[in-house]
């Protein structure tokens, strides 16, 4: 099971909490997907619904662990301040790193990325960046302290799966030992396999569960398929060849 | 004096973040908070003293991904 920043989780599976069509069908997706780390977040109480009270009981009683998330923060300011509320929040020093660049593709703003990351690790924060499969930026996070990485496989809520094989692969190639989770742009649990198929620790993803049509069963879908990617990863698998090869022994066949 | 909570401008009495926290009803509730786009802990709410203008930000748990 993946390790982040010392600590062992139950599951390469990190799942989110939003647009599920009910709490009910949110605690049934968690039981199914035994996922080990639900992300959440901070959002401003609308009237006296207190509904984010209701919400801290339904993942206080989920009973994985937390990892709150900086989202819809455009500057490095806004998500340090976003991340020092959640650590209050949900008592705990994880969070998602998210500084959006781009409104269509929320793609990642890299260098808003780096200087929140450095602040955060220097308050002692253990900083998950949401990133783009860049190279370069992952050294600038791994320098700026960060200990895990979070590639996009695409752009969040799209359900594209991994775009750029190459990159993702290149990244893990160059820091083996850099704890990786593709966050985002998963739609089928077969893109889950390849991701572990490729080396990574873990997935995060949340549209994909939640607005299926079945989410328990889409979620449940994604934890076997994780586990078929990570068994495959670890049994050395033959390299790819362009020639056909027979499999059947050649020797001994009836000469008709 | 007049200040800004959650984006919506409005009238208060209280003098410090604690004070504003008891009067919107959360005393009890588990927020975070920031003001001027700064996070203020829990512990030193009560010693925040508001002033006319304030921008003030109360935050819950909720949903994410």
């Amino acid at each position: 099971m993946p390790v982040f920043y010392g600590t062992k989780v139950a599951s390469p599976l990190m799942l989110g909490t939003a647009q599920y069509p009910s709490p009910a069908v949110l605690a049934e997706s968690f039981r199914r997907s035994g996922a080990g780390v639900a992300t959440v977040s901070v959002r401003r109480e609308a009237g006296g619904e207190r509904a984010g009270q209701a919400f801290w009981r339904l993942i206080a009683g989920l009973g994985v662990r937390v990892l709150p998330n900086t989202a819809g923060c455009h500057s490095a300011r806004e998500a340090v301040t976003t991340a020092q509320m959640a650590r209050e929040l949900f008592e705990t020093d994880w969070i998602k790193l998210e500084v959006i660049g781009n409104a269509d593709t929320l793609q990642p703003d890299p260098f808003g990325l780096v200087e929140a990351a450095r602040i955060l690790v220097a308050e002692g924060f253990k900083v998950f960046p949401y990133m783009t499969e860049d190279l370069v930026l992952a050294d600038r996070l791994l320098a700026a302290g960060c200990e895990v990485l979070m590639p996009w496989g695409a752009p969040i809520g799209t359900g594209l799966g991994l775009l750029n094989p190459y990159g993702l692969r290149s990244l893990r190639a160059h820091f083996p030992d850099v704890p990786m989770v593709i966050d985002a742009g998963l739609g089928l649990p077969s893109q889950a396999a390849a991701a572990m198929e490729m080396g990574f620790d873990a997935v995060l993803l949340n549209t994909a569960v939640a607005k299926a049509g079945d989410p328990a069963a889409m979620a449940e879908g994604f934890a076997k398929a994780l586990e078929a990617g990570r068994l495959a990863r670890g049994a050395d698998p033959m390299p790819p060849r362009d020639m056909a090869a027979p499999s059947t022994p050649v020797i001994g066949k009836a000469f008709l | 004096m007049k200040i800004t909570v959650n984006g919506e401008t409005r009238e208060t009495a209280s003098e410090t973040l604690g004070a504003l926290l008891l009067e919107l009803g959360h005393g009890d509730a588990r927020v975070a908070t920031a003001v001027n786009e700064a996070f203020v802990p829990a512990a030193a709410r009560n010693g925040l003293r508001l002033a006319a203008g304030d921008r003030v930000e109360i935050v819950t748990p909720r949903q994410g991904g």
